[in-house]
């Protein structure tokens, strides 16, 4: 049998001193979900063929015209049983992928925060500060489904979301962003280097870095900048010091800082990055935001944003709206709101010339692929690494 | 330090935001979703069989070859594998044993039972 697009095990993942342990059933159990979560790349397929050959016909047949809208498509397809169970079954698989990671991280919760304490310890590259508590976005709602989202502590010092967090990107992705899960850092900041050779970064922000795990790609890339990580989330902070400590990073920040109210001096930054941050903030904010990295950021600066791809003009209405099926399914809503602001004009509107605006297509690097990862696999939208980045330079 | 969380718990907590249902009757889909996590828990077991075969075929203790080939040797083997399969099957069916014992022996239902209990 000739084996194709299996995902890689998960003993394949790279382990680090802060990785939690996991037990032979609790591998087991993400080999299941990330082959799950194949298989139904492909049985989403049907839903096209569900809209193409059953749901539109009966549409044009009741209505005699076609969709207008993608709530009036939704709506029909909402009554598809291909659909329905497809749904089903997804939302089903974030959720047995969150209690298989929780009930994994959770267990050994002490351990985990024992650990993380230890390489952090007497450390100035790791800065909280109690003044900043996670912005309003994070507080409505449980990004992706995981309970608590970055910024619970159960206890002082809990860190087991972020663990999850860590050690479930694999399985939610299949293994395609690599054994780090950092593909997406991976690709920007191999982006930068090959297109931008003159351009010598010595002091880098990465916004909303979670755990780090795409702000340290960056730093590896570019040893003599300063590289910063800022987020709201002590836990992914505490815990993503921890890890690139013991990675052996020493060019690397940790700060508890709002991506809104910064507290770095005005133009104090080479290249300001956000990866797969801003369809996790909110209307307003977002702009604030915008306004905030045009502040920090030095003339000639560089400033580049890795996202969902954009929804254009001749993305069909079928593909605009299968695609929101995260936002709202896996609770990451403001993805579908994002999709009605175009990023050039956020840009322009916060102080960007929009002449010096750019937009690049990105694949995760993956260092997983072994010839069997191979791309001919359908899109999963939402989950596939095929991303979207927009920036511009300062000038 | 001993763990102070309750990790089963925390494990299964539900996030924000009310949950989306896709089938017309929700039902349905919370047996689907129960279904989903056996059929993980049978792959795990699945794995751990797995594991277990080929470290005993690394350590010379018997070969995948011998599982392939193996037939009970007696009726007490036979028997006990049978009764098995029987138990779990049983336990499976559950509730269609009890709705079948229902059709056979129409039952009341516990409110008519606690008024007749209250004349006794």
């Amino acid at each position: 049998m000739a084996a194709k697009n299996l995902p890689p095990t998960y003993d394949h993942i790279a382990k680090h001193e802060v990785f939690p342990e996991t037990t032979h059933d609790e591998r087991a159990r993400y080999n299941f979900l990330a082959n799950l979560n194949k298989h139904l790349a492909h049985v989403s397929q049907g839903n096209a063929v569900a809209f193409k050959n059953d749901v539109t016909p009966k549409f044009k047949e009741e209505h005699g015209r076609d969709f207008e809208n993608k709530e009036e498509l939704g709506d029909a397809m909402a009554k598809n049983l291909h659909y329905q169970t497809w749904s089903a079954l997804r939302r089903c698989t974030m959720e047995m992928r969150q209690q298989a990671g929780r009930s994994m991280t959770y267990r050994q919760a002490a351990e985990l925060t024992e650990r993380v304490n230890k390489l952090n310890e007497g450390k100035d590259s790791l800065i909280l500060n109690d003044e900043v508590s996670p912005p309003p976005y994070l507080l409505a709602v449980d990004n992706h489904l995981m309970p608590g989202s970055y910024h619970t502590e159960l206890f002082d010092g809990d860190v087991s979301n972020a663990a999850n967090y860590d050690g479930g990107l694999f399985v939610t992705t299949a293994g395609l962003l690599g054994k780090w899960s950092d593909g997406g850092g991976q690709a920007i900041s191999q982006w930068v280097k090959e297109n931008h050779p003159e351009f010598q970064p010595k002091r880098i922000l990465d916004i909303g870095c979670g755990m780090g795990h795409n702000t340290l790609p960056i730093a590896k890339l570019f040893p003599d900048a300063e590289v910063i990580g800022i987020d709201t989330g002590r836990p992914m902070l505490r815990y993503g010091h921890a890890r690139a400590m013991a990675l052996g990073y020493e060019n690397v920040k940790f700060m508890q800082v709002e991506a809104s109210k910064m507290s770095f001096e005005d133009e104090s930054f080479d290249w300001i990055q956000t990866t797969m941050f801003l369809h996790e903030t909110g209307g307003k904010s977002i702009y604030n935001i915008m306004r905030e990295i045009y502040r920090c950021l030095k003339p000639n600066g560089l400033t580049m944003h890795i996202e969902q791809p954009q929804y254009t003009d001749d993305m069909s209405l079928y593909e605009k709206w299968i695609r929101d099926w995260d936002a709202y399914n896996n609770s990451e809503p403001y993805w579908s709101k994002m999709h009605d602001i175009h990023p050039k004009e956020l840009m322009e509107d916060c102080g960007f010339n929009g002449e010096y605006y750019m937009q690049i297509g990105a694949q995760a690097i993956n260092d997983l692929d072994d010839g069997t990862q191979k791309a001919d696999e359908p899109e999963d939208h939402g989950r596939s690494p095929i991303w979207n980045v927009f920036g511009a330079w300062k000038k | 330090m001993d763990n102070p969380i309750d990790y089963i718990g925390i494990a299964g907590n539900k996030p924000k935001g009310k949950r989306p249902y896709f089938f017309d009757d929700p039902a349905v889909e919370r047996v689907l979703n129960i279904t989903m996590a056996i059929s993980m828990e049978l792959a795990v077991a699945r794995e751990r069989v797995d594991t277990l075969e080929r470290l005993l075929e690394d350590k010379g203790i018997l070969t995948r070859e011998e599982i392939k080939n193996y037939t009970p040797a007696n009726k007490e083997i036979e028997t006990e594998r049978q009764q098995w399969h029987s138990e779990y099957i049983s336990r499976i069916l559950r509730v269609i044993q009890q709705s079948m014992e229902e059709i056979a022996n129409p039952d009341k239902t516990l409110e008519e039972i606690a008024d007749d209990i209250d004349q006794m």
